[in-house]
């Protein structure tokens, strides 16, 4: 990235040397993010960032196509915001927090238009996976006038996107879940998969998003998405098996804990994801804070405070649960030594709080 | 050798900049924490983003954590639904008192105790003092335009304990003159105003009418005669002047009773607006019951008057004007707040 941002000044849509310089790289990284996700380079329009790329599948395909947009009820609020607000419909989910597919068949029978049905790979907040292709499947069957949208933002440093993405139409991803820079994404269109644009101006990325692309941060992109395939079997199952000592540990290190997704649940390896009644999570993460773990309990709206998640509350989980869980992060760097630490750190901050909670 | 560490509530306003810098400059540990309470429209300048934001730039200003707490839950059950079920009732409510009897002075400093801090600082505009016997006491300020001793009159000997109120012995212009001088940006912003969930734009009323229903009512004058309507009877506060579509009344009038069964408003002049006593219930003390002669005040900025405390019931050594029901009334001892009780 560093030369593209020191060296390079070209403007990917210019015509002179230094312009075809810059051209080249953001088409090295776009083919490096078809390869990613089985696609054609051309079928690549980098974003912003996965929430550009979600509403860019949801508000492009129905401003392309008009109809009714679906979706499934943990879906990240880039997808649920705009479904909901172009009075879309809302599928729930099983306890595990997966599509309930059931639900899902009865409301595309139902509406005579649905033209996207919008069903993330792997949620942000748990990790669980949904299976995408069944997804495609179905929707094939009962309304095969519909695009597929899959926000695989989430799965893309663990799962293989050509299977876990395997039938749908549009794939939204980003950079910096996969060791790439904050600031580049991409919607990929497959199988002539068509937008409207939100972006209008000068028609880059074939017409469907304008605006003069961010070339390092793109370069980077690309560079990620040809690193993160080369080992991502082997950092999955090294990582899940980090994931599921320290899940096991804490578990057994606090009586009353439990795990927030059931045990056969289909998940990607990154989150630990655990509740701890009776305590509230802001103040155990304060705690963990303070003793170096950086974590995180649903999700932290504009002024940084946690927020009830909408994604707990969709599977189920008790509201009593909810406030008290917390989410441990762990990626390709995440250690022993980390996860140790985590385990002697995390039951005594709650034990420390369960005793001085009134 | 440093003071124990400190816990700061920070509004994001001038007050509790200050306090965390005075605090600072102590020597103490110093984290700062902001109140995410209030989830709907405000611009009253209480948890709005921007002032979270102010907050959390003070803080990297000052090189101290700063952490936001979402309260909101608390918020909702112990401020806003019985602020709206308070003037359903006819009351006329304290929100502020109310967020600090449960919200600040309760979750809040519980949490600041289980997170390992014996101290929890504010910016309000009181001091604490330390008798002789070593009990606490919330004790007026240094500057009388801004006291605040009021609405933290419910405080008893455990919450005062390690409450810190850094600014109380400065005056605002001062507290200002230091922000100045630190170079924090909140030197010149404006104070904070009325209740924090109720918009200027779009007041009570609305906020009220999006809750409960409103009921129109009749103003009757002391023989009973129809003087005049309210829109919501709901709305009306024993003394009030204004808004009672009065025609033809020679002296100004007051809202003198607010019966809500018949939706009436009585009104009467000045003096049908004194009484000898006002009835109170809901005490809550600094140090243990107090009966006899006090200082008693009736609103956060009013005179604290001369008054006997006879069971349930204020007494007035002079005439004093109806106290709303719902309105709290707090007793002083000197500069000293003994403690406070509800009118009823």
């Amino acid at each position: 990235m560093l030369p593209w941002l020191a060296e390079h000044p070209g403007n990917p849509s210019g015509s002179h040397r230094l312009a075809r310089e810059a051209r080249r790289a953001i088409d090295d990284a776009r083919d490096a993010v078809a390869a990613l996700i089985d696609a054609d380079p051309g079928d690549v329009v980098f974003t912003s960032g996965g929430t550009e790329a979600d509403n860019l599948a949801v508000d492009g395909v129905l401003g392309a196509r008009g109809g009714v947009a679906v979706c499934g009820a943990t879906e990240h609020p880039a997808v649920l915001d705009p479904v909901r607000l172009s009075g879309g419909v809302v599928v729930p989910t099983d306890v595990g927090g997966r599509i309930d597919l059931g639900a899902l068949v009865d409301a595309l029978d139902a509406i005579a238009d649905v033209r996207l049905v919008s069903v993330m790979a792997a949620n942000n907040e748990t990790g669980v996976v949904n299976p995408v292709p069944e997804v495609a499947a179905l929707v094939a069957e009962h309304a095969p006038e519909a695009l597929v949208h899959t926000d695989a933002v989430q799965a893309t440093a663990w799962l293989d996107l050509s299977d876990a993405c395997r039938g749908a139409h549009l794939v939204s991803i980003t950079g910096h879940k996969f060791g790439g820079p904050k600031g580049a994404g991409a919607l990929v269109l497959r199988g002539g998969a068509t937008v409207a644009p939100m972006l209008r101006g000068g028609g880059q990325e074939r017409e469907r998003r304008s605006g003069t692309q961010n070339v390092p941060a793109i370069v980077g992109l690309g560079m990620a998405a040809t690193l993160v395939t080369a080992d991502r079997e082997a950092t999955a199952a090294r990582v899940g098996a980090l994931r599921d000592r320290l899940e096991a540990g804490l578990l057994s290190a606090v009586p009353t804990a439990r795990r927030t997704v059931p045990d056969d649940v289909p998940r990607t390896p990154g989150i630990a994801h655990v509740c701890f009644p009776g305590i509230e999570s802001e103040a155990l993460l304060f705690l963990l804070e303070r003793d170096g773990i950086s974590a995180s309990a649903a999700s932290s709206c504009a002024s940084g405070a946690q927020e009830p998640s909408h994604v707990l509350a969709a599977m189920g989980v008790d509201r009593d649960d909810a406030v008290g869980s917390l989410r441990l992060s762990l990626g390709h760097a995440t250690t022993d030594a980390e996860v140790d630490h985590a385990l002697a750190a995390v039951p005594a901050a709650v034990a420390h709080l369960l005793e001085h909670t009134r | 050798m440093s003071a124990p560490p400190v816990m700061v509530a920070m509004s994001g306003g001038v007050d509790s900049s200050v306090a965390a810098a005075l605090l600072l400059a102590e020597g103490s540990e110093v984290v700062g924490v902001t109140l995410r309470l209030w989830g709907g429209e405000s611009d009253s300048g209480c948890c709005a983003v921007s002032d979270v934001d102010d907050a959390r730039r003070v803080c990297d200003a000052l090189g101290i954590e700063h952490h936001v707490f979402n309260l909101g839950d608390d918020f909702d059950r112990h401020v806003v639904a019985p602020y709206v079920s308070a003037h359903a009732a006819g009351l006329t409510p304290n929100p502020c008192i109310e967020c600090n009897r449960h919200v600040k002075f309760d979750r809040l400093l519980d949490r600041t105790r289980a997170l390992g801090f014996e101290r929890l600082a504010t910016g309000h505009h009181a001091r604490v003092v330390v008798r002789p016997d070593g009990t606490r006491r919330i004790a007026r300020p240094a500057d009388p335009a801004k006291d605040q001793s009021y609405v933290l009159h419910m405080l008893g000997q455990d919450q005062l304990s390690g409450l810190e109120l850094p600014i109380g012995d400065l005056t605002k212009d001062e507290v200002r003159q230091r922000a100045t001088s630190l170079g924090l940006r909140t030197a010149g912003k404006p104070d904070s105003q009325d209740v924090c969930f109720i918009t200027r734009e779009h007041g009570r009323g609305d906020f009220l009418s999006r809750r409960i229903p409103l009921t129109p009512g009749r103003v009757v004058d002391a023989t009973g005669t129809e003087v005049g309507r309210v829109d919501a009877i709901e709305l009306v506060t024993v003394g009030q002047r204004r808004g009672m579509e009065l025609a033809g009344a020679a002296a100004p009038r007051y809202a003198i009773a607010v019966d809500m069964p018949t939706a009436t408003v009585t009104v009467g002049n000045a003096d049908d607006l004194l009484v000898d006593a006002t009835p109170v219930g809901g005490f809550s003390w600094a140090d243990g019951p107090v009966t006899g002669p006090v200082l008693a005040q009736v609103s956060a900025h009013g005179a604290a008057v001369e008054a006997q405390l006879v069971a349930d019931s204020v007494r007035w050594s002079s005439p004093h004007r109806r106290v709303a029901p719902g309105q709290s009334v707090v007793f002083y001892e000197g500069e000293e707040v003994l403690g406070g009780a509800v009118a009823t």
